[in-house]
């Protein structure tokens, strides 16, 4: 049992990989990716899980409470921004290539090359 | 290459990976058993040093902080980077909303109905407040200027969502929208420089760091950073979302 969040990060990573392969749109492409990239929130969070321990917020709860890792969390955050801004660029190219050459399609938009 | 290859090609090149994932895990401490120092060390000094029970906050403004800097410099140049990518083009023109003898404005959808409306407009207000009590509020909860920018920004995709483009530009202007943007991201940079300035280390917390832990008044400048990285997110997330907003009042000249 103590592999099975590991694999779900396997399964998320190929997933997301298969649909930005087999992909003919590019929205749908770089969702595929941001597909991919949420693996690794379940793979920074995994690592970072101590079992039966707390969220590390000490607001309401007495210091030394048994706690989860705080740095992997911290990376997590830093991780969805990261993302945030890598969708947006994506999009926005996304959005010039469909003014430039009328389609969405990676196969077709192949053929213009350059 | 045919798609039947390329898939095939996938194929081997998953299983590969799959593989080397699997080998990797197999190295790893089982779940539940995260053996890491560093987290442990955090967690038993960081509300001590700090005084903010936000220890993941605390992590990400003072003992990562550097990392974070970096962190709202790609969001900063994320914003920037479309605002160049999504310029206006030589033969595009802004199509005036009002022009009814556009063709285009015929096809144009109906106005939102009011069951979108109402609540849409109801909701803008607790949104921004909710917004601006994480944003600063990061030495205390799981809060901190990047969930609370996210949430004052979309306090303004609201108002686009009633169906109220015009007033979502009026009220979101990008002069003012870049200002506030570089405010923010400057001012978590000269937070730390002005460290460096009184000989500590950069990011250093100078600041008092209050009687209560987790208090609005507590933590030095882990709240002040927060704060500043809060008008960042929202004025960048405000920006991104109105230039592919803004996509749709552009036209092509030939069309």
């Amino acid at each position: 049992m103590q592999i099975v969040p590991f694999l779900v990060v396997a399964w998320v990573v190929v997933a997301g990989l298969y649909g930005i392969v087999t992909s003919r749109d590019l929205i749908h492409q770089i969702i595929c990716l941001i597909v991919v990239q949420s693996s690794t929130y379940v793979l920074l969070l995994g690592v970072g899980y101590v079992t039966g321990g707390v969220a590390p917020y000490f607001y309401d709860i007495p210091l030394h409470t048994k706690a989860v890792d705080p740095v992997v969390q911290a990376l997590a955050l830093t991780d969805v921004v990261v993302e945030a801004a890598v969708t947006a660029l994506l999009l926005s190219f996304a959005i010039q290539a469909h003014k430039r050459f009328g389609t969405l399609d990676p196969h077709e938009l192949a053929e213009f090359k350059g | 290459m045919t798609s039947r290859q390329r898939l095939w090609f996938f194929a081997v090149a998953a299983a590969g990976l799959v593989a080397c994932y699997l080998w990797a895990f197999a190295g790893l401490p089982g779940f539940g058993h995260y053996p890491g120092p560093y987290g442990q060390v955090i967690l038993n000094e960081a509300v001590k040093q700090t005084n903010a029970t936000g220890v993941v906050s605390a992590v990400n403004f003072e003992y990562r902080g550097f990392d974070t800097v970096g962190e709202e410099f790609i969001l900063f140049t994320a914003a920037a980077g479309m605002s160049v990518v999504l310029r206006k083009l030589r033969g595009e023109r802004e199509r005036q909303p009002l022009d009814e003898t556009d063709s285009a404005a015929a096809a144009r959808p109906t106005q939102t109905g009011s069951a979108i409306r109402i609540p849409a407009l109801l909701l803008v207000g607790p949104t921004a407040l909710i917004g601006w009590w994480l944003a600063s509020h990061a030495q205390a909860n799981p809060s901190g200027g990047f969930q609370g920018g996210v949430i004052l920004a979309s306090a303004f995709i609201l108002i686009y969502l009633s169906g109220e483009f015009l007033t979502f530009r009026r009220l979101s202007p990008v002069a003012l929208l870049d200002a506030v943007e570089a405010v923010g991201a400057a001012g978590f940079a000269v937070i730390g420089l002005a460290a460096v300035a009184q000989g500590f280390p950069y990011l250093y917390n100078y600041l008092p760091l209050g009687q209560t832990p987790g208090a609005v008044s507590s933590s030095g400048t882990i709240a002040l950073i927060s704060f500043f990285v809060g008008l960042e997110v929202a004025a960048a997330f405000v920006l991104i979302v109105g230039e592919l907003l803004g996509q749709s009042l552009l036209r092509q000249r030939s069309a």
